[in-house]
């Protein structure tokens, strides 16, 4: 598969609207609307609306749909996994990147070379999503949350214990979960359920519709409920979810003395958790930890690496110190709350 | 040693006085002989490890991942210990994590050869919690908000007895506490009292105002001048001399002054101060003093501490705590009699006819030292706690200043939803560059307390209904709501933009009828100065 001769960055290259893939005259995740984009998954740092085309999942285009009003203006190409269609001169392939429902890596092959785009991805078991497909190729783009020897994201089992050890303690307490609306939150609920836990969950409003839309694609979340259909409940014990930026607002007055649980990868590092507000930090992460990122260089074989958001710099001396040849992509309108 | 990681854990994201309390409880409950003894030990502070340096830890880390990943690696997480519990991974084959009891018996009998081999294989066993709480307790900097006061109250909850009866026997036991245990949660009988430098629970007074003691005859009760302070014990038998805060934390470390002083067996009540001259300082230089680890000869020569006898509690093996006032007072005297101590000198009773004459010498009384008045019953016993009668505290009147808000921060627990910690500033003039005869705020003070929680919910929609600017959790406001502010002393300070410090600041009223520009201005403010 490999051809010395190509310059991978002279078809594949970051311009400040996003990654530009001149061949195919195809955007990937770019950070503005643009005629053509291939999105890799739903979160909004990756899927933006306004495009006049968009290829991506079935499951990715029907989050898409849910998330922005004008999509009816946008032409949906799905493509599912595994499939190849051809976009200009570049044959484009979708493959499983275990990050949310519909996550995939963009397999992008021109004149018998393979660049993979792999979006945000992690290599663990998640009970919503197909799990990452190691593709071997040329070029592999890695993001880089969380680059750094520090992250050794525990077992979810055992972060979903410290909860329910958490409401054993407190039963008189609400506990507060706080969840980023996209997968997250689905995730806890279906980490929740396998652990044992079978009373009814509570929703903030604003993660309903997801939640909807995740049950419609056959994912089975048990008796979830939001909040506002309450009556008589004071929330004694229960669990609820919601976003993170709800759980200092005025919404979460109504809980009794509320238990305030964060999930996400930065519960890891003590002083981050703290500066969020966390009196329960759940280390439970959609992105691929650091053992988990140097697992993947050595799966996908690639002798160039380029590595994208996140902390860069650690993951490039690493794939360095193995021989890979690697360098930090800068790219334009990449966020890292909510992982 | 895990069970013990994820209290430490637990407790260090809980705010909450309740909840820390229930943690610790659980905890001790649950874990066995002697691991319970040990993580009391360590909660009280009463542990401590020379063998791991800062240098051993880096050394390990960067042995484990290279330099350059953990110079990346501590820049990011910014805690020695915590980046090395984060960086190591946990290794299946090297066998069960060990006990807290075996850590800790283990590393007192250790050489400093022998720690680094016996460190490295406890980091394989445990998992990353019980990584980082290993390695603080090693550094003796736990810093999960649990004072020591805090953890003998946990475990006198377990034994459903009064906090008290385990401070007057606290200082007699020593870690892993066994008989302690046995105690409060099997039938064996009560530890006895050391009377060696025990700290005795002390007798605390109540708030009164001026009408209120028009119902009480003048002719019971004694006064002394409230001194502006830190209320200390002095334990001294045989060779241990200490020096405690009024909550039993032992304090000596930070007073060698005072210690080194004590030329006397007993136990006495007063007020820790600083002194120069034969005059008080205020107590900011007290301040300087507080909660230092080292204590250097300059501070002693610049803040020299002195103790203000007010009551004696012990005197030459003597329980004293079941006589009369009068009678301690008299024992009292008559024992500073017999020899004269630069660091030690007696409060004296303020003589007065009745009330009105007392509130006469209470007006009258300016100086920076004196927070007011303390009226103790002649007849009074001496009674840990806080008893309603025998005891009173009649503080001056707090000092006033109009503020105007200008900044506004959620608060943390019960108030995390609400903006209830609030910064407000007095008017000064502006610098010539920024306008010739205009004024603007400098901050004086910070308050979170003074207001009623129907008061709070006003607050906290004013907040949101005048928010001009935000900085991650502050907001600034529009510089229009005027607050009088109640405080209890003014200092010169160089860490506030203003010049000035306010003493125990809180919301007194909120002036919604004053206009902002009524407010006071920090010329104001500065001639209350003593």
């Amino acid at each position: 598969m490999a051809t010395d001769t190509l310059n991978p960055r002279s078809w594949l290259y970051p311009t400040p609207r996003g990654l530009y893939c001149e061949p195919g005259d195809f955007y990937v995740d770019p950070a503005v609307a643009v005629a053509r984009a291939v999105i890799t998954h739903g979160h909004g740092d990756h899927a933006r609306p306004g495009h006049r085309a968009a290829l991506a999942t079935p499951e990715t285009l029907a989050i898409m749909r849910a998330r922005f009003e004008d999509m009816p203006n946008t032409a949906q190409q799905p493509l599912a996994y595994g499939e190849t269609v051809r976009l200009g001169e570049v044959d484009v392939r979708l493959a499983p990147a275990g990050h949310i429902l519909g996550s995939a890596q963009a397999v992008l092959a021109f004149k018998g070379q393979r660049i993979v785009v792999s979006g945000d991805f992690k290599r663990r078991p998640d009970p919503t999503c197909p799990p990452f497909e190691p593709v071997p190729c040329d070029v592999f783009i890695t993001e880089a949350t969380f680059a750094l020897p520090v992250f050794h994201h525990p077992s979810d089992a055992g972060e979903i214990g410290k909860l329910l050890r958490s409401v054993a303690t407190f039963p008189e307490r609400t506990h507060l979960v706080g969840v980023y609306a996209l997968g997250k939150c689905q995730r806890v609920i279906k980490l929740l359920r396998a652990a044992g836990y079978d009373k009814r969950i509570w929703l903030h409003g604003a993660l309903v519709p997801l939640c909807k839309l995740y049950q419609d694609h056959g994912i089975d979340l048990g008796d979830i409920a939001p909040v506002s259909d309450a009556i008589l409940e004071t929330f004694k014990g229960a669990i609820v979810l919601c976003p993170p930026s709800a759980m200092a607002d005025r919404w979460s007055r109504r809980f009794a003395d509320p238990v305030a649980a964060l999930c996400s990868g930065w519960m890891g590092v003590r002083a981050r958790a703290r500066q969020r507000g966390a009196e329960l930090p759940l280390v439970i992460s959609d992105h691929a930890d650091w053992p988990e990122l140097t697992q993947t260089l050595k799966d996908v074989g690639a002798p160039r690496v380029w590595v994208t958001h996140g902390r860069e710099e650690a993951l490039v001396h690493y794939a360095r110190s193995i021989g890979i040849d690697a360098e930090a992509l800068h790219l334009a309108g990449r966020e890292e709350e909510g992982a | 040693m895990q069970a013990f990681a994820q209290l430490l854990d637990s407790l260090s994201f809980e705010a909450a006085r309740n909840a820390k309390l229930r943690l610790i409880e659980t905890y001790l409950r649950a874990a066995p002989d002697p691991d319970r003894g040990w993580a009391l030990a360590a909660l009280t502070g009463g542990l401590d490890f020379p063998a791991a340096k800062p240098a051993l830890l880096r050394g390990f880390g960067q042995d484990k991942i290279g330099a350059e990943l953990f110079a990346l690696s501590y820049d990011y997480v910014g805690d020695l210990a915590e980046t090395l519990a984060l960086i190591w991974e946990t290794d299946p084959a090297a066998g069960p994590p060990p006990s807290l009891g075996e850590v800790i018996e283990t590393l007192q009998r250790a050489t400093k050869t022998q720690t680094p081999a016996i460190l490295k294989r406890w980091l394989d066993a445990l998992d990353s919690t019980g990584r980082w709480a290993l390695l603080k307790l090693l550094t003796g900097a736990l810093r999960v908000g649990v004072s020591a006061r805090l953890a003998k109250q946990a475990a006198a909850n377990i034994g459903n007895q009064p906090v008290d009866a385990v401070e007057e026997i606290w200082h007699g036991l020593s870690p892993p506490y066994r008989p302690l245990f046995d105690w409060l949660l099997a039938d064996a009988p009560r530890p006895r009292t050391n009377a060696g430098g025990a700290f005795l629970p002390p007798m605390l007074a109540n708030p009164i105002d001026r009408a209120e003691l028009d119902t009480l005859d003048p002719a019971h009760f004694r006064a002394e001048w409230k001194w502006d302070g830190i209320r200390v014990q002095v334990a001294a038998s045989g060779d241990v001399k200490r020096l405690y805060s009024r909550a039993g934390e032992d304090i000596s470390g930070s007073f060698p002054d005072i210690v080194e002083a004590i030329d006397f067996e007993g136990v006495f009540d007063g007020e820790l101060l600083v002194r120069r001259e034969e005059a008080v300082a205020p107590f900011n230089d007290l301040q300087q003093r507080l909660n230092r680890k080292s204590v250097t000869a300059k501070m002693l020569k610049e803040h020299p501490a002195h103790v203000r006898l007010y009551d004696v509690l012990q005197l030459d093996g003597e329980d004293l705590r079941g006589l009369p006032f009068d009678q301690r007072r008299a024992r009292l005297e008559a024992w500073m009699a017999l020899a004269s101590r630069a660091r030690f000198d007696l409060s004296p009773l303020v003589t007065f006819q009745d009330w009105a004459h007392l509130a006469e010498l209470r007006e009258a009384m300016k100086s920076d030292g004196i927070e007011g008045l303390m009226l103790k019953r002649a007849d009074s016993l001496y009674l840990a706690g806080r008893p309603k009668g025998p005891w009173f505290k009649w503080k001056r009147d707090p000092m006033l200043a109009d503020c105007v808000l200008m900044y506004a921060q959620r608060g943390h627990g019960k108030r995390s939803s609400f903006y209830s910690d609030f910064t407000f500033g007095c008017w000064r003039d502006a610098n010539s560059e920024t306008g010739e005869g205009k004024r603007e705020l400098a901050p004086v003070g910070k308050a979170y307390f003074g207001f009623t929680d129907e008061e709070l919910r006003w607050l906290d929609k004013w907040v949101r209904d005048h928010t001009t600017n935000r900085f991650g959790p502050v907001r600034e406001v529009t510089q229009e709501l005027v607050l009088e502010v109640a405080f209890d002393g003014i200092a010169r300070s160089s860490r506030h933009k203003s010049g000035v410090a306010l003493r125990f600041p809180r919301i007194s009223r909120i002036r919604t009828d004053k206009p902002a520009a009524e407010a006071d201005t920090v010329d104001t403010l500065l001639r209350l100065l003593p």
